[in-house]
């Protein structure tokens, strides 16, 4: 169980975005340290958005983001140091290979050489792609470059990883890798925030859900917590997220 | 479907695609930008045809006769732009081999390929003599304007040379592909395609410089010294030129010529192209060079790291590398030029400063584009704990230090021979990449490396300042190196340049 004293590894105040209308509205977010935090919402709600200003990659109109203890918008560096970014569409470079992506990610985030060309093994070693270490990323799969893409994500070993739809477009073998690699790492202490449409995993995986709706913050909790809120006995949390969303759609 | 039916069909579906393409292209894809392309588009016919009328106007006054230089000039402007053509359609081809936009969805249809591909080598030819005729078009009509009808020929002749260039280019290509194989045409064939480009237009430079002593290439083709070796009045050499100065036997015989290669190497190739394509597909599925030993891991600083992919990137790229070799094959004859000047101890020519100025200038454009634009992981780079001042600075060094690489051998040599000319080429080269790089900069866009190609599109202003500046400074560069004092002037009319280009940039404006 998480301790309340623990220091929290993301704290959103007051969050606003907005572009042709709001994006995100006064939203409040607050995730433990080495906790499991899944972000669902239906589209457009506001969750990439949301983890893109966490990630730096968005200036916030208005709020407030903290990760552990680091205000992310007055030092944005110190921030980024310490977290990792991964988006539904692998950004990788074709001409490049998994160890050189490796080895230039290391380097961006000032990891010596001796431990990231360790690291870089073994987190391909773990997603299954020993063989390709070597290979351009241009002959990749879609599955395969989002592999990549996630090892780049975890070779600094950050302590908050965000994940955006990490597991779009993957097989069902290659999602088990990356679910397994994720759970390894938030009981190595890391704590994920991460989007995703595919309940069953929020469901299975997440210490907490945070339901996301026109750039609100609609539920938050357990599954258990979920289930007294919504009042329904043995739900699925497909059941619950559809009686959330409608919920707030007609208290809108 | 009937053969002929899916031919037409084929033919309908590729001529959208590629209206739409180069509508696209011209527009930025901005749909209310139709009607101003459109104008721009006559303002160039107009300029171009102006243009045209001064250039030719001399040789109308003194009436334009059958001989030998007039037979030298024709046949030599033929094979310029039979060359270009050449040139752009093997590029093309390799592009149809590699392309996997919609071919794999095609070649899993129920359909014979072939057709297609017989209306993609069409659409190529097309294509190339579309591209001349938007330069070779003017001087032709003036032509026709002032010399009469039967200069018409020589449209004729331009789709003749199209149609056999671009049959010439896809045996070429398939050659490539039986030689060395799928996995190694794509680079080779795009520097074949660079140095075919050059070549015409550099051999002549070299001829001229190395029989006539002169750098003017006209002079050398009117000199004694061609006149005297070029063949006969009568040789079937002069058939396209005749051809173009109206001759309706040589027409019928260089079009016939023309159609009938185009006809039979489309035949020919055109049911092998679905096999190649798919080889050039499974090239893509071939193990990668091996690399398993431990310490190869080499991390200095970020901007280090930055540096070091951009320059790793630049290299792997073959279409940058094609174009980069093709802008640095125009360098060779000033670097002969230079080796001469050596041995004759006679002092550098002044042309040599600001042909390296200008080509270190368009050159720092196209790679700072792809550094500071063609980032094909922006969310990684920007989520890293670097500033972003400080990615930009890394990437920019990234670009000069390339310019660095490849203009120091010239300007060294250049040293041996005259010091301070050496000093003006370094400073100018510098000045013009650094203002390069400077325009993309300030009018950088997110876009996909792969959109090299269309760079141009996404912002014409920065095109168009990139290339001024650069003429600018080439031009300070040759004032400069001629020992005038005004080239602090021209200098101070580069600075406004910029100034003025800084002032409308996205940024400012």
């Amino acid at each position: 169980m998480l301790q309340d004293t623990f220091p929290l590894a993301l704290d959103i105040a007051g969050l606003c975005k907005r572009f042709d209308r709001p994006a995100v509205e006064g939203l409040n977010l607050r995730v433990k340290s080495g906790e499991f935090y899944m972000l669902v919402g239906p589209n457009g709600a506001g969750k990439t958005t949301t983890l893109k200003m966490v990630s730096g990659l968005l200036k916030p109109d208005k709020g407030a983001i903290s990760v552990f203890g680091i205000d992310a918008l007055a030092d944005p560096i110190a921030a980024k140091q310490i977290t990792g970014w991964l988006s539904d569409e692998p950004m990788i470079y074709d001409k490049l290979t998994p160890m050189e992506y490796l080895e230039f990610v290391s380097g961006l985030w000032s990891v010596d050489a001796h431990t990231a060309e360790r690291r870089s093994r073994d987190l391909l070693h773990w997603l299954g792609l020993d063989d390709n270490a070597n290979e351009r990323c241009e002959k990749f799969s879609r599955g395969m470059r989002q592999k990549v893409a996630l090892a780049g994500a975890l070779v600094h070993e950050p302590r908050l990883i965000i994940l955006d739809e990490p597991l779009t477009g993957l097989d069902a073998g290659s999602a088990r890798l990356v679910k397994n690699v994720l759970a390894e790492k938030v009981q190595g202490g890391s704590s994920v925030v991460m989007s995703t449409h595919i309940l069953e995993i929020a469901e299975r995986m997440a210490d907490r859900i945070g339901v996301i709706a026109n750039g609100h913050l609609i539920a938050e909790g357990t599954l258990d917590e979920l289930r007294d809120r919504t009042g329904i006995a043995g739900a699925s949390l497909e059941d619950m997220f559809l009686s959330i969303v409608a919920r707030s759609r007609a208290a809108a | 479907m009937s053969a002929a039916r899916s031919f037409t069909w084929f033919a309908e579906h590729e001529s959208r695609l590629a209206w739409r393409d180069m509508l696209s292209m011209m527009t930025a894809g901005r749909r209310d930008r139709e009607r101003r392309v459109a104008i721009g588009v006559a303002i160039f016919l107009v300029f171009m045809h102006g243009v045209a009328f001064l250039v030719l106007r001399r040789y109308l006054n003194e009436g334009i006769r059958p001989d030998l230089s007039t037979l030298v000039a024709i046949t030599t402007g033929i094979l310029l732009s039979g060359s270009a053509m050449l040139s752009q359609a093997m590029e093309s081809v390799t592009r149809t081999f590699y392309a996997r936009s919609d071919l794999e969805f095609i070649l899993s249809a129920p359909v014979r390929a072939d057709k297609l591909f017989a209306v993609r080598i069409g659409a190529m030819a097309l294509t190339a003599a579309l591209m001349s005729m938007l330069l070779i078009g003017p001087f032709i009509d003036v032509l026709v304007w002032r010399n009469g009808l039967r200069w018409l020929g020589a449209y004729g002749v331009l789709i003749a040379v199209s149609l056999a260039t671009t049959a010439l280019a896809v045996v070429l290509t398939f050659t490539l592909f039986q030689l060395i194989g799928a996995k190694r045409t794509r680079l080779a064939a795009q520097i074949v395609a660079a140095i075919i480009g050059g070549l015409f237009v550099i051999g002549l430079q070299l001829a001229a410089m190395f029989s006539a002593g002169s750098y003017s290439r006209l002079a050398f083709l009117q000199s004694r010294y061609v006149m005297a070796r070029a063949p006969g009045l009568s040789s079937i050499m002069w058939w396209p030129a005749r051809a173009v100065l109206g001759d309706g036997y040589c027409l019928f015989f260089v079009a016939g010529a023309g159609v009938a290669l185009f006809v039979a190497i489309t035949a020919l190739y055109a049911p092998r192209f679905a096999n190649y394509a798919i080889a050039a597909s499974g090239s893509w599925h071939s193990a990668g060079r091996k690399r398993q030993s431990v310490g190869l891991f080499k991390i200095e600083s970020a901007a280090a790291t930055l540096r070091h992919k951009e320059r790793l990137l630049i290299l792997r790229d073959p279409w940058l590398i094609s174009q980069s070799l093709m802008q640095l094959l125009y360098l060779v004859p000033p670097a002969l030029l230079l080796s001469r000047s050596f041995e004759s101890r006679s002092g550098a020519p002044v042309i040599l400063v600001p042909v390296l100025i200008m080509a270190a200038g368009q050159l720092a454009g196209g790679l700072a584009w792809l550094t500071i634009s063609g980032e094909d992981a922006p969310d990684l780079v920007n989520s890293a704990p670097v500033s972003a001042s400080r990615i930009l600075r890394a990437k920019i060094e990234a670009v000069l230090q390339c310019i660095a690489v490849i203009f120091c051998p010239f300007t060294m040599v250049l040293a041996l021979i005259s010091p301070a000319q050496a000093l003006i080429a370094i400073v100018g080269v510098t000045c013009a990449s650094a203002s390069s790089a400077a325009i993309q900069l300030w009018f950088r866009s997110q876009a996909a490396r792969s959109q090299f190609r269309r760079r141009h599109t996404s912002s014409r202003i920065a095109t168009l300042a990139e290339a001024f500046v650069s003429i600018t400074w080439a031009a300070v560069g040759a004032v400069a190196a001629s020992g005038s004092w005004l080239a602090l002037a021209v200098a101070a009319l580069a600075i406004l340049i910029l100034l003025a280009v800084r002032s409308v940039s996205p940024g400012k404006a």
